[in-house]
């Protein structure tokens, strides 16, 4: 087995080297969050496609699916491959990581049939709708409604954050089909929703950084079929919070490939090699040194908390502490070394995505500005920190 | 991950056992009001406590068999101390282990055949090896001449943990124009010789030692003292994390406990984010503390301290040790006029991380070194 899966991985590794795919001219996203072109889109399909067409795209999912079949560690093993050789991501991601692997878990036949390909060769694109605007934290309490009426769901309100909502053909939605029920959250369903109903239309939201990827989704008297509801009438939220485990890991399932290029102190250090501060080295002034270092021991006490948090015996204060503070304390510490890497770039810090001068084509610059799609979204950091002192701390509600 | 940092993190049920028992022994034995009523005491610490723990086996624990210990390794130590930094438990245990370690690293056979059983037994040792206020100075201020047959210390030691109890010491000097590690019984010492030290942490006991005059012979120095000297200057900086992490684990609780029963303008301060973020942020420090604590402690090893070893020990004390600061400071703050009070316990921790950082070096001290190993 070993043998077999060391070969494996150096079949994987020979055709990601043969296949990785040329400079573009234009910086490629680090997440899915940032497909905000047309021409984005289309080289991270082809790439996905092509992944999957070789066979290194969710190779643990039945084959009748699309899939291979094969015991999950190949999957694994094929994404730290692309991972150490930095290759694209698989960009489909709402599919291979939420959508797809719930409906492996609980879809009919019928949805697996219809639904799991086309996620994994890259022709079905799919988006998220469960935040809403004014309730970006609170997802007990959105608004868009869902009422029956014959063979369909009328669906009236909006969506925000969606990420490629424009270019997506089925979103997983969260809407209310029942405002009487006792507990807001009983009052919630799920559906897949077909992107092309009448009355869903989009519109891009343009970011900080000044691009694209993601809208806002508006449903005006939208006609969703029936059968596109999971589960029952009312079991909206217990599903929605099952999606929810998939993206944070706590469930097995997710198709595979990568889903973002982590920028890491290893890249920072890189960054920081060339440059200079009074004819010396950058790396030899000991206030930068003494930040770097600083940043390192963070670096590592972030990853290790992911290990730590398996060893019961050593989370025996707070059980649950680790996984709660996990976002919180990854997110931030990647928000602070990003602004960090500007401002060891002296004056060229100050350039941006475009000028010709701008060090790694502005690539720290927008890296920065994306993160915070990550200390906001799913979640602000301050109501990350409220969760972990109430539910970690038992610190009382405010 | 960055090309040096070694992330191996294992805790076997043997040592989750050893934390578990050890955890509960700190708790039963030094409760809060215990260490207060030990603050003016000579000791620090309650002898019958130390004799439960030599019994337990916690002296003989990284100490081979041969020599009557139980031999689990060095990192068994960690869950050990960390349980007594929770609760400000101040037993020889860190300057004993230290000692132990200096001579199973440093000593010859006879020397760990001499001293080893003994440390086991209940026997006390702590090192004198500071000679100023720098914890990175190489060279000892303190000499070892050789006289007649005999080898003669001159030069006086700072702050030497346990001192007035200490049965042996373990000095370290230059002989020869090289660092050494020569061990002195407490016998050879006068007592006038020993000067206590009044800290800033009351739980603490330490002496200034005039080591000026002593006499040894040649079956005190140890063969390797050089390489054992930088060994244990870094697991002083390991073992020092641990007490931190505990220390800080207990700052945390002094800190919620209040947030959770104190009441003004009508509410629970816990309930304020003012109060609740920053208290959050303890709480991830001290559990980066305890993961890097816990990686370093699963791959040091018998072995001599390398690079990978010495990265782990420095990030830990580094880490621990300013977490300790922050929580000793924002557990007093957090108070508000009780913090201000000799009565309240948050004092306490507040001195632990002052006294706490000056251990085997500060954050900086390690910060410092780190960059030598991490970015050149």
């Amino acid at each position: 087995m070993t043998a077999e899966l060391t070969e494996f991985r150096a079949e994987v590794a020979a055709w990601l080297r043969d296949n990785n795919p040329a400079d573009p001219g234009f910086l490629l996203p680090q997440t899915f969050m940032e497909v905000g072109s047309e021409r984005i889109l289309d080289f991270l399909r082809e790439w996905q496609h092509k992944v999957w067409s070789a066979g290194y795209l969710g190779m643990a999912w039945p084959e009748k699916y699309g899939g291979r079949g094969l015991s999950p560690i190949y999957q694994t093993i094929a994404d730290e491959e692309m991972r150490r050789l930095q290759v694209p991501i698989c960009f489909n991601v709402i599919g291979l990581g939420w959508a797809g692997p719930l409906i492996l878990d609980i879809g009919s036949d019928y949805e697996k049939e219809k639904y799991l390909k086309g996620i994994l060769n890259a022709e079905d694109i799919w988006c998220q709708g469960f935040s809403e605007p004014n309730h970006g934290s609170d997802l007990g309490a959105i608004q868009t409604r869902a009422e029956r009426d014959g063979d369909a769901y009328v669906v009236n309100g909006s969506k925000i954050w969606t990420t490629m909502g424009n270019y997506a053909k089925y979103m997983i939605l969260l809407a209310r089909t029942d405002t009487q029920a006792e507990r807001r959250y009983n009052g919630l369903s799920f559906f897949l929703a077909p992107m092309d109903a009448d009355g869903i239309s989009t519109a891009p939201i343009k970011k900080l950084t000044g691009e694209y990827g993601f809208t806002e989704t508006f449903f005006t008297d939208a006609r969703i079929p029936v059968d596109c509801i999971m589960g029952e009438e009312g079991q909206g939220w217990r599903i929605a919070m099952k999606t929810l485990q998939y993206e944070r890991g706590a469930e097995t399932g997710a198709a595979g490939g990568i889903q973002i290029l982590s920028i890491m102190m290893e890249d920072l250090l890189r960054m920081a090699q060339d440059m200079e501060r009074d004819g010396q080295p950058l790396l030899k002034d000991p206030v930068t040194r003494d930040n770097l270092v600083k940043f390192l021991i963070e670096e590592k006490s972030v990853y290790l908390a992911q290990q730590r948090a398996d060893i019961p015996a050593l989370c025996a204060d707070y059980p649950n502490s680790l996984q709660l503070s996990s976002k919180l304390r990854s997110t931030e510490f990647f928000r602070r070394m990003r602004q960090y890497a500007l401002n060891l770039q002296g004056a060229q810090g100050s350039l941006y995505v475009g000028d010709d001068q701008a060090i790694d084509g502005g690539f720290w610059q927008r890296a920065y500005l994306n993160n915070f799609s990550t200390t906001i979204g799913g979640g602000t950091s301050q109501v990350q920190a409220n969760i972990v002192g109430e539910h970690v701390l038992g610190l009382p509600k405010d | 991950m960055t090309r040096t940092a070694n992330m191996t993190l294992n805790f076997s049920d043997e040592q989750a056992m050893i934390l578990e028992s050890a955890k509960a022994f700190c708790a039963d034995k030094s409760p809060i009001t215990v260490v207060r009523s030990l603050l003016d005491s000579d000791r620090g610490y309650l002898p019958e406590v130390w004799d439960e723990m030599v019994a337990l086996g916690w002296t003989g624990i990284s100490i081979p068999e041969q020599y009557g210990g139980s031999d689990l390794g060095v990192g068994s130590i960690i869950p050990l101390i960390e349980s007594m930094g929770r609760h400000l438990h101040c037993a020889p245990l860190i300057s004993t282990s230290l000692a132990a370690q200096a001579i199973l690293r440093g000593g010859s056979e006879q020397q760990k055949q001499t001293w080893l059983p003994k440390i086991v037994e209940g026997a006390i040792g702590t090192l004198a090896v500071l000679d100023n206020s720098d914890w990175g100075a190489s060279l000892s201020a303190c000499t070892l001449e050789t006289s007649d047959q005999k080898l003669r210390l001159s030069g006086r030691k700072l702050l030497v943990s346990d001192a007035s109890v200490a049965d042996f010491f373990v000095v370290s000097a230059n002989h020869q124009g090289k660092a050494c590690l020569v061990i002195v019984d407490a016998a050879q010492l006068a007592p006038e010789c020993l000067h206590r030290k009044t800290l800033i942490d009351e739980t603490k006991r330490a002496c200034d030692i005039d080591f000026s005059g002593v006499e040894v012979d040649a079956s005190a120095l140890l063969p390797n003292g050089e390489a054992a000297l930088r060994d244990i200057r870094l697991l002083g900086a390991l073992f020092s994390a641990a007490e931190a992490t505990g220390s800080c684990a207990a700052t945390l609780d002094c800190i919620v406990d209040y947030l959770t029963t104190r009441i003004q303008f009508g509410k629970l301060i816990g309930s304020y984010q003012a109060l609740k973020h920053p208290t959050v942020d303890i709480l991830l420090q001290m559990e980066a503390s305890r993961s890097l604590l816990y990686q370093a402690a699963s791959i040091v090893s018998a072995a001599s301290v390398d690079t990978d070893v010495e990265i782990a020990c420095r990030m830990a004390k580094a880490q621990a040790t300013e977490a300790l600061l922050f929580a000793g400071d924002r557990a007093v703050q957090f108070h508000g006029g009780m913090g201000f009070t000799y009565d309240c316990d948050a004092q306490l921790y507040l001195r632990r991380g002052q006294w706490q950082q000056h251990q085997y070096g500060d954050a900086q001290h390690h910060r410092r070194h780190l960059a030598a190993l991490l970015l050149d």
